[in-house]
Order: C-alpha cells, then structure tokens, then sequence
C-alpha cells in the first residue's frame, strides 16, 4: 500500500466495528473521510486535521489514534473501532449510558472522540483514578467546559464495568 | 436581532404588548400544532447552540399543554416556518421564546378545551388533561390527537390565558435529561457536519494569508487537473474548489495555495502595545451612564488603574460548515447560524437575491459562544454552489480558517478612577472603555456583514462593527455600570472607528472585561483600607439578590473559613450580568506555582425561576471553565501582518488537567421570572481568579491572559 502514489485510487481493507469493508481510496486519503464519507460513520469528527483535538479519535487495534491524520493505507487489515461501534441505544457500552447519566456534554461534538479516548484507558486501567482520567483525556479538547462531568461519567462507568 | 434589540430600534409599532417573542410573531400556528399521531410540533425561532435550549423550551410547552415531554417533537428553526425570533444571543432564550412559548401553549391548550367541551357537551370547567387525554369530570373524554385541527391555531395569540403558577408545575424547576445528547454519545449524525445529500459535492475556501491581502494571481493550472476535482472557483480575492470528496477537495485546496500570490500588508497594531493602541484610535465616544457628580468635591485621594483584555477567539471544537444548493435560481442553505432571518437578510444582498428566494435552515453545529464563521460559511457555501449545477455543496473550513477568519472578540482596555475620602470610601467612580464595536452580526447594515464579500472583485464595504443598544445590555459597555451604591459615577464607551481585525460578538460582550476590571479594582480598593473582599462587596451591593449570591458563594466555598498557605490564594467576584440578568458571585481557590493553577471554582447563580435547574448548572460550570481558559490562557496572536494563533498549538485552551473543580449552587426563586445562565459567569469567574493570584503572590495582574510573564511584568 505505502507505495501507492498520492491521488491514485487503491483497494483496501479495513474491518470497521467488527464488520469487513473493501473501500476504494487513495491510499494517503485520511481514515477518517473514508469512515465519514465512505462507511456513512459520522461519529469520529473532523476537528483540526493534525491531531491536536482527540474530536476524531478511533480505536486501531485497541489503541486511540487521531483519524484525521492516519492514512487509509496504515489502517489496512486493522481492527478499526468507532463510536458507533461502542454501543448504540439499544445496547450502549458502559461509558455510554454514564455519560447520558451524568448528563455530560453540551454541543457534543467532541463526545464521540472523548469515548474512545476513555474506553482504551478503561481497556488497559479497569479503575483508573481521577487523576489518570484527566491525564487520558488531555488530548481531547472541550471547549463548552463539560470536563467534570465527562471525568465522573468515565469514573462511573469504570465502576460500573466492574460490578457487572 | 433579538427582541429587546428590535424593540429598541422601534420595530414593536402599535400592537397590544404579548410577552417575549410572541409580540412580533402572532399567529399561534406558528408556534405548535396538534398532530392526530398526538405528538405536539412545537417551533422556537431559537436554536440549539449547545446551550440545552431545545430541552428548557420542550418542558415548557409540555408543562402547559400537560403532556408528557416525549410528546413534543421540537422542529429545527427554518425561514420557511419559523417564528423570526432574531438572534439565539444575549442570555435571552428563557425570557423570548420560552414566555412566548408559555403563553402560546397555556392559550392553545384554552382552544382546544373549548373544542372537547363542544365534542362532549360538557362545561370546560369541568375538563383537564391528563396526559394529552381530556377528561371530564364525568368521566367523558377525548385527547389533542383526536381534536387535532389546524384551524383552532390559525389564529392570533392574544395571551388572555394565564400559564400556570410556580406551584403547579410538574416538568418546569425539575433536571429532566438533555434531548439531544443520546444521539451525541451514540453518535448518529445530527451536526450540519454530518449532513449527507444525494450527489453532494465538497468545497473548500482559500482564505487569504493575512487580513488586508489581495488575489494578484492564480494558477489553477495543477488544481483542475487533479481527479474528483470538479470546478476552481475565482471572483476578486475570494477562491475556492468544488470536488467529488472531501479529500480531493483538500488536496486540490494544498494546489491552489501553492499557485496563489498575493499582495499583503502590514495593516495590524503590534501585540505587545495593544492595550496604548486601542486609546489612540479614532473613536466615537459615548456616555453611557451619569450618576451625581463623578468629579467629587472633598476628594482626598483619587486612585487609578487600567486593564486590558486581549483579542479572544471562539475556538469552538468544530471549524464552522455549510451546505448550500441552488434549484432553479433559488438558494437553500443549512447553517449552524444564531439567526437564520438575519443571515438571509445579508444571503439577500450580497447575492442579490429577494429573501423569499432564500430558505435558511437551521441544523446544530458544534459549541457556539458568540458570532462565529456560522453565517461566513453559509455564503461561501453558496458562492461555491453557483458551480454545481444544482448539487448541493457541503463546505468546512478549516481549523486555521476557524482560528484566524471567524470574528473575534474584541480587546479591551478599561480605566477607572474612585475619588476617595479620607477614610477610603468611594465618592465618586469614572469608567472608560477603549474597544471596537462588539457586534457586526448580519441582518443590520446596508451591506452583508459576511466574510467573502469583502472579498470578491465587486467587494462590500465590511460593516464596522457596532455596540448593541443599552436596551439589548449594550456591546462594550456591558456591565461598565457597577452593581454597587457608588455616590456618582460616569461611565464612557469609546468605540474604535477602525477595524483592522474583524471582530464581533463574544459570549458576554464587553462584561467579561468590565466585571475583570470592577471587580478587580475594588479588590484593590479593599486591599488599600484592609478590609476583607466579601465585607468590602457586602458593604457596597444592597441589593438582597446580590447579596444573597455573595453570601451563598462565600458560605460554601468557606471563606470564612480559609486557611493561608504558602503559594495559595482565593478571590471573589460578583455581578448581575447585563445588570437585568442572573446574579452570579464566584470564588476562586488558586495555586500558583510555575503557572497559576485553579484548583476550585465556587459559584452561587440567581436566575429566577430555573426552567431546568441541571440545564442551568451545566451552562454556569460551561461558561466557568471557558473563562478560567480566557483568563490563563487565551490570546489571538499576531505580528503586523498575519494572525499567527490559527492552531492548537499557538492558540491553546484550558484541558481535562487543568480544569479546576466547579460547583454551582443555584438559588431557589420560583416565583421571580427566568433569565439566562449562559454567559453570567463569564466576567465573576475572571475577578475572582485575578484577585485569588493577588491574594496568593501580592501581585495585581490587570493584563489578561494571568500567564506567567504577565506575573513577572507585574510584580515588576
């Protein structure tokens, strides 16, 4: 893939919230235009295009990468997740329903990319602290000043993960 | 425009007065209609900006229709059929479209009890509403769903129905949960961002290098080469590409740049020094308020001091975004604008276009705190279309755009004096402010206040920015009249009549620095005649409901209470925002170190009747955080030529660790009348971490951001 010239279009694969898709893409085409415009997931969000803001984060094989800047051709054969891939109305994932719960957001617009960012913390530290909240989340920018009451949904939902 | 705006500028005419923003849009129709399903439409010309304000305005009308709340389906503002409530600004929501609201429902739900009355030949006394069901006291009943008829609300409100009491309401004063956020955790598309039309193309804007610069040349030679590339767009200054993707839209973007050249030049006030530059400006002077006599006789000592705020930018999350399509020589337009009537005021007169040719939809967009790049997007959106053959074009800009394009907040510098006795009591008080206008807002200058116009070969004199009337809280002066019982005082707005920075409104206007400075200077006042911060307010408000948020501000932060240490400090700020909005008084708690750290902020807000008290406290913390980032943080940057801060890197916000606690008390008033929570902590939070740093370091920062070079410049 990385020696496909910039603009030409390429085959690729990338298994997206646990279903296969072969898109059609630049190989250098952001990962996160193919999700939006391609698969029509609009929850990871273009916020800045370099990575500063955490609005457009996605799970890559468990780990929480800005979409906006990694190329399709990196996301090959990955295991990509996204907020919608989280959990929906029906069946939402821990973090999910806390945020809900704690009535955490205003515009919302960086939610999507805030959960992920939580759920690879809560993947790799079940009962984080505050403090290690904060520190995950500092890649992700809020501006309308939800802060502490996304901090309490994730520390909510990490005690709910682990009484369930 | 919003109402207390259009009322003042006269546009009320003779009509009996109805309350909020039912007077100047009548029909009821307008407002809500009965479906045979039972849901309830319900229409607000207000929109939700993030604010929470689609949830308040749902209690409402489901409270006086009494109706369970998922029931009402709250229908996105459109020029095709909304009520023009103006402008979603100013704190005014509760107060417009919420009364308006009200009464609306309280005479709807009237109508349709007469007609259950006619259907079941039973006195309409003997009805009420049980869930939507109507019921008789006989037990008879029929509902809203089966008496829907449009013609019962075809008709004029006259608000003959009184709502309902404080002491009857089950949804209105309760924390019932946001509508909108399920879809915002689960992620399904609901942003202007999102929108997905059949055929859609993706546009991009070259925005010029630097404000004053000029198009000399283009090459689009490589541009319209490049595939998916659709057309290259040029008119004056202002270029732009059309593409099948978003991503051929980028690169042809990276293209275009690459074959501009422009003439720019040094048209902007050096950074350092804007605080003298702003004095010495030509400027149309204001009085905005006289009281006494402000130069006091028997003065035995008159004190001094200047503050300044800097340029701020709204910096929301999201850079702003449009879709506009054309259909036979008419435009429709979806927006994240605050005014959807107003954008297609000026969508009117730059295109030339009769306003009835031009739909305005509205569909939310990311946090909003002011007039940012909303309306500036949609026409260039619709610029852009007139290359799409009637595919509709989706435009985002980007986050340099977002950062250096969209208005910005105006800086400030403020100057005040207290003539004091000998004892140091105040005699008489002078404030005087130096700032651009805080409002170039579309919809009411002779040309369109948006941004291309100023930039195509046939360009638009940009409007210069105004202050808003004191009826709508004024622009720059807002808040420069002090809360306190002063002797005499004279406050005077000096409005810049150059604008080499487009700025405009700013979540608070101008009270965000004349709260920083009032308060700040009567903590030094204070500090002059050792007294204690909260005694010296409390000594000075009389008002019982700024008294009561001082001293509930004060008890639950303890600051009675507060025990020195060693690089730690709290402070205290108050005002009532706008002078007729909610009373607010915040405590700082601050730990300076190598950068000043809040550690908690403690809040006591008055906002009469809360409509949705959770709604309230997470509009308080919001606009708390928001100003603890303005006042640490935040500054547009530029040198003589170019905005500098158009990223993340060079124009950083408060994050998750740096975000100090907040806890919000809200008092009880469900008799007094509701009025706004968004922007009332915004210049309390600001005093009170300023004055928390003097009383941690003994060093007054009158310059914003408190970074930690503006610590060392003061203690100097």
């Amino acid at each position: 893939m990385k020696s496909q010239s910039a603009g030409a279009a390429a085959t690729v694969r990338i298994q997206v919230n646990g279903t296969e898709h072969e898109v059609s893409a630049a190989a250098d085409t952001p990962l996160l235009y193919v999700l939006r415009n391609q698969l029509g997931l609009k929850a990871a969000h273009f916020g800045c295009g370099t990575g500063q803001c955490g609005a457009c984060r996605v799970l890559i094989d468990g780990r929480a990468v800005a979409s906006c800047d990694t190329p399709l051709w990196a996301a090959a054969g990955k295991h990509i997740t996204t907020a919608e891939g989280l959990g929906d109305a029906a069946h939402p994932h821990p973090l999910q329903s806390a945020l809900i719960a704690e009535q955490a957001g205003q515009c919302g617009y960086c939610l999507p990319g805030i959960l992920i960012s939580a759920a690879a913390l809560l993947a790799r530290r079940p009962r984080p602290t505050e403090a290690e909240v904060r520190a995950a989340l500092d890649d992700n920018l809020c501006r309308c000043g939800s802060h502490n009451r996304i901090v309490r949904a994730v520390l909510r939902a990490a005690q709910a993960e682990n009484i369930s | 425009m919003n109402l207390a705006y259009r009322l003042a500028a006269g546009e009320a005419g003779k009509l009996p007065r109805l309350p909020g923003s039912l007077h100047l849009n009548r029909r009821l129709s307008q407002w809500l209609r009965f479906l045979p399903d039972g849901t309830i439409e319900v229409r607000s010309g207000k929109v939700e900006i993030g604010q929470g304000i689609t949830t308040a305005l749902a209690q409402i009308a489901a409270e006086e229709l009494d109706v369970p709340i998922a029931r009402i389906r709250m229908l996105p503002a459109s020029t095709a059929a909304s009520p023009n409530e103006g402008v979603t600004s100013g704190s005014l929501s509760t107060q417009e479209s919420g009364s308006a609201l009200r009464h609306a429902c309280a005479e709807a739900r009237a109508l349709y009890l007469a007609a259950a009355a006619t259907r079941l030949g039973v006195p309409v006394a003997s009805l009420s509403v049980v869930a939507g069901d109507i019921v008789a006291a006989g037990g008879a009943r029929t509902s809203y769903a089966e008496l829907a008829d449009d013609v019962l609300l075809a008709r004029d409100a006259t608000a003959s129905v009184p709502p309902k009491q404080a002491a009857q309401h089950v949804l209105v004063g309760t924390p019932l949960p946001r509508l909108d956020l399920p879809h915002k955790v689960y992620g399904v598309p609901r942003f202007v961002h999102d929108l997905d039309l059949p055929g859609m193309l993706h546009a991009r804007v070259l925005r010029p290098p630097s404000p004053a610069a000029l198009l000399l040349s283009l090459d689009d030679t490589r541009a319209r080469a490049m595939p998916g590339v659709v057309a290259v767009l040029r008119d004056g200054s202002f270029a732009g590409v059309l593409a099948e993707s978003e991503e051929a839209a980028l690169n042809a973007l990276a293209a275009l740049r690459e074959g501009a050249s422009w003439r720019e030049s040094e048209t902007l006030p050096d950074v350092s020094t804007l605080g003298d530059w702003l004095k010495a400006q030509a400027v149309e002077s204001v009085v905005i308020a006289e009281r006494g006599e402000s130069g006091a006789a028997g003065a035995a000592h008159t004190q001094r001091a200047r503050y300044t705020r800097p340029y701020l930018a709204h910096a929301s999350i999201a850079p702003s975004c449009a879709v506009a399509q054309w259909t036979d020589g008419r435009l429709h337009v979806w927006s994240h604008s605050q005014g959807i009537y107003n954008l297609r005021t000026d969508l009117a007169l730059a295109l030339a276009l009769p306003p009835e040719h031009i739909v305005v939809e509205h569909v939310e967009g990311a946090g909003c705190y002011g007039h940012n790049g909303a309306d500036d997007v949609a026409f260039d959106a619709a610029l852009l279309a007139r290359a799409a053959a009637g595919r509709p074009v989706r435009l985002q800009w980007t986050r340099a755009d977002e950062l250096a394009w969209a208005p910005l907040g105006p800086a400030m510098t403020v100057e005040i004096e207290a003539d004091l006795d000998a004892a140091g009591n105040i005699l008489a008080w002078r404030h005087e402010i130096w700032s651009n206008g805080h409002s170039s807002r579309p919809g009411r200058a002779k040309t369109p206040a948006l941004l291309a116009a100023g930039h195509l070969e046939q360009a638009f004199e940009p409007p210069l920015a105004i202050n808003p009337p004191a009826a709508a809280g004024g622009g720059a002066d807002r808040n420069a009249i002090p809360g306190y019982d002063f002797p005499a005082w004279r406050i005077v707005s000096h409005r810049l009549l150059a604008m080499p920075l487009r700025t405009s409104a700013l979540r608070s206007l101008g009270a965000f620095a004349n709260v920083f400075a009032i308060e700040s200077f009567l903590d030094e006042l204070a500090a002059a005649r050792g007294e204690d911060p909260l005694a010296a307010r409390l000594r000075l408000a009389s008002e019982p409901r700024a008294r009561a948020v001082l001293a509930a501000a004060a008890a639950r932060a303890n600051w009675a209470g507060w025990r020195r240490r060693e690089g730690r400090g709290h402070g205290i700020g108050f005002a009532r925002y706008k002078g007729s909005g909610a009373w607010c008084a915040v405590v700082a708690e601050i730990e300076a170190g190598r950068e000043i750290r809040v550690e908690r902020l403690v809040i006591a807000v008055d906002v009469g009747l809360a409509i949705n008290p959770d709604g309230v406290a997470n509009q308080i913390e919001g606009g708390a955080i928001q100003a603890a980032s303005w006042t640490l943080k935040e500054q547009v940057r530029f040198d003589r030529t170019r905005i500098t801060s158009d990223s993340w890197e060079h124009y950083p916000i408060l994050r998750f660790s740096e975000v100090p606690a907040v806890e919000v008390e809200i008092l009880p008033r469900p008799q007094e009348t509701s009025v706004g929570a968004g922007e009332a902590a915004q210049g309390p939070t600001a005093a009170a971490i300023a004055n928390a740093v003097f009383d941690a370091l003994g060093v007054r920062v009158r310059d914003l951001p408190i970074t930690p070079e503006r610590i060392i410049a003061a203690a100097n």
